[in-house]
């Protein structure tokens, strides 16, 4: 059987099962609200997102690979390129451009000119050290360490703190591959 | 010709069977013998990527034998399926494709399933009995 051929970001989207966008927001702003409430302090509402975006993103992976058909990716440029051009359109309905390379090929920026989890969003002056799209970094991660990547994806840029667009830094830590006790020199 | 599955292997990324679905009479094994099997396969898996003459192999897709063909289907996420049917069973790789699907639908999407343990979801076993019928597996070679 000949392998199925990787579908375009837009031909996923269009294929899956879409929800209204103001419920999605809605509800995303009453997680963050409820957080906030619970939790009181900013630093700890990130990294609760960021931990509920983890253990999306670990379970979210399988659902991409499933749906587009990707291969294997061959290095990592490919994986912030897939992640922005399929991955974000799949999921969010929007693309990002992947930019600022590093020397060795570890380290890009994904920029967002559109982000549905902040439509009609403003941050309080007692939020400001919120960051209230944390949950698509963990996602990111968790969905990169299930396939063997260890990464950091840390937020450059924030619309909602006063920027110009939404940037991501995504960072290779290690690729680490499945370990099987068979060692050759052992 | 009749899809004559025996049975199905789903295996998590350490080679834990997480699920073993029994079709057949025949070859018919208790709970310790299907989880060895797995680690078996699990393992073989393994030493036939670092065998294997091609660069970048992933490991073995078909086995065939005298008396079964056993599939196996392994995602970029390292869960294993593979199905031991009769030989010369056709479209056995649209049907990993589609209970792989099944699974990222009906399992993983289950907030109350542990990731890498057993698979208890009632959802997912409807829908794979759905799925394995005869007729059905036959419409999958379109």
């Amino acid at each position: 059987m000949a392998p199925l051929a990787p579908r375009s970001g837009d031909a996923v989207f269009a294929n899956v099962e879409r929800v209204n966008a103001e419920l999605f927001t809605l509800t995303y702003g009453a997680i963050v609200r409820q957080l906030l409430t619970d939790l009181e302090e900013v630093e700890e509402v990130n990294k609760q997102l960021d931990q509920m975006g983890y253990n999306i993103g670990i379970r979210l992976i399988d659902e991409f690979l499933a749906k587009s058909n990707v291969s294997r990716c061959v290095d990592f440029k490919e994986t912030a390129d897939v992640i922005a051009k399929v991955g974000l359109k799949m999921f969010l309905g929007v693309t990002a451009s992947v930019t600022n390379w590093d020397v060795d090929g570890t380290s890009c920026s994904l920029v967002l000119e559109d982000n549905p989890l902040v439509d009609f969003v403003e941050l309080p002056d007692t939020c400001q050290g919120l960051y209230y799209c944390n949950i698509l970094s963990g996602v990111i991660r968790g969905a990169l360490e299930m396939v063997s990547m260890k990464t950091e994806v840390t937020w450059v840029r924030d619309m909602l703190r006063g920027d110009d667009a939404y940037e991501l830094r995504l960072k290779l830590l290690k690729q680490v591959p499945e370990e099987y006790p068979y060692k050759d020199d052992e | 010709m009749a899809a004559a599955i025996y049975s199905l292997f789903i295996i998590n990324k350490s080679g834990g069977l997480i699920f073993y679905k029994d079709y057949g009479s025949t070859g018919r094994m208790d709970t310790n013998d299907s989880l060895r099997l797995a680690s078996l396969w699990h393992s073989m898996h393994a030493i036939s990527q670092q065998l294997s003459p091609t660069v970048g192999c992933s490991g073995i897709e078909l086995l065939q034998a005298d008396t079964f063909d056993l599939h196996c289907f392994q995602s970029l996420t390292g869960t294993k399926f593979f199905v031991v049917c009769e030989p010369g069973t056709q479209h056995m790789e649209n049907l990993l494709k589609l209970i792989y699907e099944l699974y990222t639908d009906y399992v993983l999407k289950n907030p109350f399933y542990e990731m890498e343990m057993p698979i208890r979801c009632e959802l997912f076993d409807i829908n794979l009995s759905q799925a394995t019928q005869k007729d059905r597996v036959a419409l999958l070679g379109r």
